[in-house]
């Protein structure tokens, strides 16, 4: 049997809300480190991009044509050039949205995040098109060898991510529209606005890796 | 107490367990699952053994044999290594740094309910045609196999690799932000350090294998590229893939064992770990160091740098030479006691010992062409697995049983146990050695009568079944144990860590005081005096008639 234990701390009863009083919130913690594992996903798709890239005697391998950000759309550009807009301008209505609810704006964070929203669907919507153009008019799907395997999984699972991010999104927004934030508790929003640049951010890696490096 | 409670209804204990989002009792789930799995696993294992008893296919087929020693491995190192070690931390590791539950406790339920579905999933692959691939899942093996079971095997292994992704998240969260006063990352207590390692190995490299059975799950279904070399992809690939994430997993499955020894070590010895910090450092760098060493496990592809590989293999052994150098310096001249939680630290010690000099041999490039894919490798991946991992499975589960449900273990059913394991463990796998050596190739049903290995496999397979009869004693311990009286108190072993400062079982909320923290031993300091500090209200260092 151990001694008596004596009520020996000045502080009280143990709770989860006693131990953080200081530094980081835990729930961005948490999302930090999810997204260190995420870049740890992504990393192993441009790992295998490169190697195959790398060991191809010709890229993309005969009897695939590039996929390149010029395109017959508007100015000659094709669709993943105006998508990539699309995301990094919604990475900034993100950032507006969070620095709104920072300064105690609800209005304002509520219709920035609704704006994101839009932008993001916009995204998707977009990504969808040019899967289905690739698809049913080029005939390049995800079995047209080893290129278009790594195209369609690694633009697939960012557009996964994306969504996830809408969800994300539209969570945070109908709690917004509910009133539930306000400048000194908005850890979701935080949390929700790391997550969405971490998806802008590895867009802009993808789209120069797959649509620019030739 | 006359409090004044809230009306309580009752609720069946099924929908209790069920929704549960207590750290403890999804640490129990998990122990109980992973040992579910592990007694599937053993099967198995047996079943290999008998095959190989004698030359000759006698037992199963050679189709059948090669689902089972794949299923046989992914049963014990992702559905019982893996997961004990998670339902140890779920238990232990809150209470250790002082907190009253995880970061997040419903995604740690969450965490669990997602591993149970990948487990069912993956013991459901044999109903489906197996998946023989082995563990390693090699491409272009597992993407050009027809049966069903291999999609089930990938997809189980994409749920359990999530469930550790959430998982690790909230132990490292656990550990950063719920630490109480005066718990400085210094003061952790050693299991608490090698969960922390292992977590941030996990949230790196479970992703990385993710991915890559995506990439299997999307060549087999629907005539994806990535490892089929006539649609411009590259098998090797997988390796790399696989491997990265491979071993840093080893690691996974040991340092929470070296964490669970370097517990019971200082109790049963009545001295303090020796060179905490050299611990600390020696587990972080081994950390690191598992992921520059991938590639030793293709060294014969070829397609590898060998120096820079075999030169990092050679480095890990520094940081393991320091445990083992500190292990020993923590027992030198301290007042030793063998309750079997102590009994299974020193066989760890011992065998461990063993396998990982295997390990070293195998870093020598030239060694590692002679015995590659010889029982040479399986001898060292079992006295590193069962000597290892399970040895330090069963001294926790001994060592925090009283914790956990107020009982001790029987310690005389406890010790046949200890011996029976130690004899089969040495039983079945040094034999393995020499037939390595001698050429025997493994992941083969069959051998030749000729070749002179039939004593040495029949020895081995006679081992298999002391491990085999080692189980059953435990499961009539716990048994019997469960149903008998509640004897153990707090504080059983005289501990040294926050566990031991409530009661067993834990409250709910862990803790209604907590003991001041001012050393890596605050309840020992608490008991008696140490650490500098004086014990509290002068209390007399040992109530008068207890036994040291």
């Amino acid at each position: 049997m151990s001694t008596a234990m004596e009520p020996v701390t000045g502080h009280g009863p143990e709770t989860p809300e006693a131990h953080h009083r200081r530094g980081m919130d835990p729930a961005l913690l948490g999302m930090l480190l999810f997204i260190a594992s995420e870049i740890m996903f992504f990393a192993a798709l441009f790992g295998v991009y490169f190697n195959v890239r790398a060991t191809a005697p010709v890229w993309p391998p005969e009897g695939t044509e590039f996929i390149s950000w010029q395109g017959s759309g508007l100015f000659g550009l094709g669709i993943s050039v105006l998508i990539t807009i699309i995301l990094v301008a919604s990475s900034f209505t993100m950032q507006w949205a969070t620095s709104r609810i920072r300064k105690g704006d609800r209005t304002g964070m509520n219709r920035a995040l609704m704006l994101t929203l839009i932008l993001g669907v916009t995204f998707l919507g977009l990504m969808m098109y040019e899967y289905y153009t690739l698809v049913s008019h080029d005939d390049f799907g995800v079995n047209s060898g080893v290129y278009g395997s790594l195209f369609y999984v690694m633009t697939g699972f960012h557009g996964a991510h994306v969504l996830g991010g809408i969800v994300g999104i539209a969570v945070v927004l109908a709690r917004g529209l509910r009133g539930q934030f306000s400048k000194e508790h908005h850890v979701a929003v935080e949390a929700v606005h790391y997550y969405w640049h971490f998806v802008d951010v590895v867009w802009i890696f993808l789209f120069l890796t797959i649509y620019v490096l030739r | 107490m006359a409090h004044p409670h809230a009306p309580t209804y009752r609720r069946s204990w099924i929908y209790e367990w069920i929704t549960t989002v207590d750290h403890k009792k999804i640490g129990i789930m998990y122990m109980v699952t992973a040992f579910v799995c592990f007694l599937i696993g053993g099967i198995l294992a047996l079943v290999i053994r008998t095959e190989l008893a004698a030359p000759g296919l006698q037992f199963v087929t050679a189709e059948q044999y090669n689902s089972v020693f794949g299923l046989h491995a992914i049963n014990m190192i992702f559905l019982f290594v893996m997961p004990m070690f998670t339902g140890l931390g779920n238990y232990i590791v809150p209470i250790q740094v002082g907190a009253a539950d995880m970061a997040f406790p419903r995604v740690n339920a969450l965490s669990f309910w997602v591993f149970l579905g990948g487990a069912i999933i993956i013991e459901m692959s044999f109903l489906f045609g197996g998946s023989p691939t082995g563990w390693t899942l090699y491409a272009p093996l597992s993407t050009r196999q027809p049966e069903t079971g291999v999609d089930l095997m990938v997809l189980g292994l994409i749920m359990t690799g999530i469930s550790s992704i959430l998982g690790s998240i909230n132990f490292l969260v656990t550990i950063f932000r719920l630490r109480a006063p005066g718990m400085t990352l210094l003061r952790m207590p050693m299991f608490c350090w090698a969960q922390l390692v292992t977590a941030v190995l996990l949230l790196f490299s479970v992703p990385v294998v993710t991915a890559g059975l995506v990439m299997i799950f999307i060549d087999r279904n629907y005539g994806g590229g990535f490892f089929e070399p006539s649609l411009g992809g590259n098998p090797i690939l997988w390796q790399h893939v696989f491997w990265f994430f491979g071993h840093p997993e080893v690691y996974i499955l040991i340092l929470p064992a070296f964490g669970i020894i370097s517990e019971i070590l200082p109790v049963f010895s009545r001295k303090p770990l020796f060179g905490y910090r050299a611990f600390v450092f020696a587990t972080a760098s081994i950390g690191a160091l598992g992921f520059t060493v991938w590639a030793h496990h293709m060294f014969t592809t070829g397609a590898v740098y060998l120096p820079f590989f075999s030169f990092f293999t050679f480095l890990i052994a520094v940081p393991t030479g320091i445990k083992f150098f500190n292990w020993l310096a923590t027992m030198w001249r301290g007042k030793l006691t063998f309750d079997t939680p102590m009994l299974y630290a020193c066989g760890f010690i011992a065998l461990f010992l063993i396998g990982g000099l295997d390990g070293a041999f195998l870093a020598v490039v030239p060694f590692d062409f002679m015995v590659q894919d010889t029982y040479w490798v399986v001898s060292h991946i079992h006295y590193v697995l069962v000597a290892g991992a399970m040895f330090s499975i069963f001294a926790a589960l001994f060592y925090w049983f009283p914790k956990m449900t107020g009982r001790r273990l029987n310690e005389r059913s406890g010790k046949v146990q200890f011996w029976l394991l130690f004899i089969g463990t040495n039983l079945t796998f040094f034999p393995q050695h020499m037939l390595g050596l001698d050429g025997m190739i493994r992941r083969v049903a069959d051998y030749s009568a000729n070749a002179g290995w039939s004593e040495l496999n029949l020895l081995s397979t006679i081992g298999a079944f002391f491990i085999a009869a080692s189980v059953l004693p435990f499961m009539w311990n716990v048994f019997a144990t469960l149903r008998g009286p509640v004897n153990a108190g707090d504080d059983p072993w005289d501990g040294y860590t926050l566990e031991w400062a409530t009661t067993s079982p834990p409250p709910v909320y862990n803790f209604d005081h907590l003991p001041p923290i001012h050393s890596e031993r605050p309840v020992f300091d608490l008991k008696h005096g140490g650490g500098g500090h004086a014990p509290i209200a002068a209390a007399p260092a040992l109530p008068a008639g207890t036994a040291e």
